[in-house]
């Protein structure tokens, strides 16, 4: 015998009365949309043109603030050098977050299992978090030498602390009664981790993914700055020591984009794997 | 079919003699800052197959934790529990015992049926798969065609459906809930009363029912066992004179008034 659905209402929109409303409230939210989009590109356009005009009008030299269309006219002629540089620093990059990333989420999962591993060490991970980027990358530059390891190495380190913070929280963040629930079910340890604690911590773990995707390029390019002949890091620096300041502009947004791409993946990483999260994420 | 004729066909007629849930003498202290916490003083009940308990009684008399001793989530510091007959731990590995909790307790990266079918995924619960399968479940407790929907796509009285068709996947003899429909609006609890005594009737499970309702308690429940708190005892076990089926009119009747004006005066006591 089936139970009365009389509860059981479709969870649309509970106002809408006919198709011609929602029709007109469907239109409305895209003519939202588009606005969102269409907004901060003007805005740009907007700046550009500003800045083209100011730098015309009061002749300011090129070296100084090169103008936008001469920084795109660089980014037109020497994407070959842009893209050349670009790949070690993206491999630095990426390889940073993984190998960062995962340190921090093996930790995290000791730290949840063991609180003295916690007490012991999470004030050594504060501490090496509060040392600036700038201050610790030359000591891994001595250590690692002057090739790629020691630039991941400081993309991973940059990376890591946030991740560790948030995903220990996430495996923590499980209700007292969720908890009961699984061991009513004498769900072993394991299944324990993996069926309750690592899912519940994936909305966590991708808010820190998503801050270290842009840090990892930072970290890459700092590490640049202290030694290196090749990548975005090393340019921008010839570039400055030449006066060739629309290649370091051009530079600049060759590295920013790469940062902008490496946040859209993992956003939609976060958007694909967490399907199930977007009515609590807005 | 009637309700009698259903339990008859239970496998476990032949123990109807036992008592699913038996306490004797059962103390629950927990010891905190501020010193020994007495949860439950000195508790003999006794449950009988397929019977219908609520427990009422006011904050702090260890309704909530009476219920985790007999799931085998809190240890008694004393006295002796029985369920069918072997200790909660075994009765709980065997899957005869289900629980819903107040906050339905769901995985909300599960839907709905996959919600229900946990049971049957984890701590080798597919090995004691029940009579119906989690889409039978889905059907039985009201909620075809919402099979895939996401936790946060439901409401509250819909998620707390679910996790009830989630705690009887494996055919437990046993039902605890720990006043699961106390943060649902009056007219989905009064909905849902209704729907699980015919759940109740459906599965021939037994039922230990917590709620701080005066009126569920009287109206879910075949004896209504009150308690009093600080700490938590036994203060009277009440028998429910009502006919089956009941229906939520019933609660207009004279002999139910009556019957929640003499809860009411006791609880006053407690």
């Amino acid at each position: 015998m089936a139970m009365q659905t009389l509860e059981a209402m479709p969870a649309g929109p509970a106002f809408v009365e006919s198709d011609d409303d929602k029709r007109r409230f469907d239109a409305h939210r895209r003519a939202l949309a588009w606005r969102r989009r269409l907004l901060p590109l003007a805005a740009v356009a907007l700046l550009l043109v500003l800045w083209e005009a100011g730098v015309t009008i009061f002749h300011v030299k090129p070296f100084i603030a090169p103008a936008p269309s001469a920084v795109a006219l660089v980014l037109a002629k020497q994407i070959g050098l842009l893209l050349q540089n670009l790949a070690p620093t993206a491999i630095e990059a990426v390889s940073g977050f993984v190998i960062g990333n995962l340190a921090a989420i093996v930790i995290a999962t000791v730290f949840v299992y063991q609180r003295t591993a916690e007490e012991a060490f999470f004030p050594i991970a504060v501490m090496v978090h509060t040392i600036p980027v700038m201050a610790y990358a030359p000591i891994l530059v001595l250590l690692l030498g002057n090739g790629m390891e020691a630039k991941i190495a400081i993309a991973a380190l940059i990376c890591f602390f946030p991740t560790l913070v948030n995903m220990t929280r996430g495996l923590r963040s499980v209700t007292a009664q969720q908890i009961e629930l699984m061991r009513i079910l004498s769900a072993s340890p394991r299944e324990v981790f993996f069926e309750l604690r690592l899912k519940n911590a994936l909305p966590f773990l991708f808010s820190a993914l998503k801050i270290a995707a842009a840090t990892s390029v930072i970290g890459a390019i700092v590490g640049e700055w202290i030694g290196a002949t090749t990548g975005i890091g090393a340019l921008i620096i010839q570039a400055t020591y030449n006066f060739d300041s629309p290649l370091l502009y051009a530079t600049i947004v060759v590295g920013s984009a790469f940062s902008a791409l490496f946040f859209g993946v993992v956003s939609w990483a976060e958007r694909f794997f967490l399907k199930w999260n977007v009515g609590e994420a807005g | 079919m009637s309700v009698a004729a259903l339990r008859d066909q239970d496998e476990t007629r032949a123990r109807a003699a036992e008592p699913v849930v038996a306490l004797k003498g059962v103390s629950v202290r927990f010891t905190t800052d501020r010193g020994t916490i007495t949860a439950l003083d000195n508790i003999d009940l006794a449950v009988e197959q397929g019977g219908f308990m609520t427990l009422l009684g006011p904050s702090g008399c260890g309704k909530s934790t009476l219920l985790r001793v007999v799931s085998d989530l809190v240890q008694p510091s004393a006295g002796s529990v029985k369920v069918l007959g072997v200790p909660p731990a075994v009765a709980r590995a065997r899957r005869d015992i289900g629980f819903v909790f107040q906050d339905a307790a769901l995985l909300p990266w599960r839907t709905a049926l996959q919600n229900v079918e946990l049971p049957l995924q984890v701590g080798g619960g597919a090995r004691r798969a029940g009579r119906r399968t989690p889409r039978e479940l889905i059907d039985l407790v009201g909620l075809s065609g919402w099979e895939n929907a996401l936790p946060h796509e439901l409401s509250g009285g819909m998620r707390q459906r679910v996790s009830i068709a989630r705690a009887l996947v494996n055919d437990p003899k046993l039902l605890l809930m720990d006043e699961p429909f106390g943060a649902l609006d009056e007219i989905t609890r009064d909905r849902l009363n209704e729907e699980l005594l015919r759940v109740w009737e459906d599965t021939g499970a037994t039922i230990l029912f917590v709620t701080h309702s005066i009126y569920e308690a009287a109206f879910l429940g075949q004896n209504v066992l009150l308690l009093a708190a600080r700490p938590g005892r036994v203060r009277e076990i009440t028998p429910v004179p009502l006919a089956s089926p009941r229906r939520i009119a019933l609660r207009e009747t004279p002999a139910f008034v009556e019957l929640v004006a003499h809860l009411r005066r006791v609880l006053e006591t407690c």
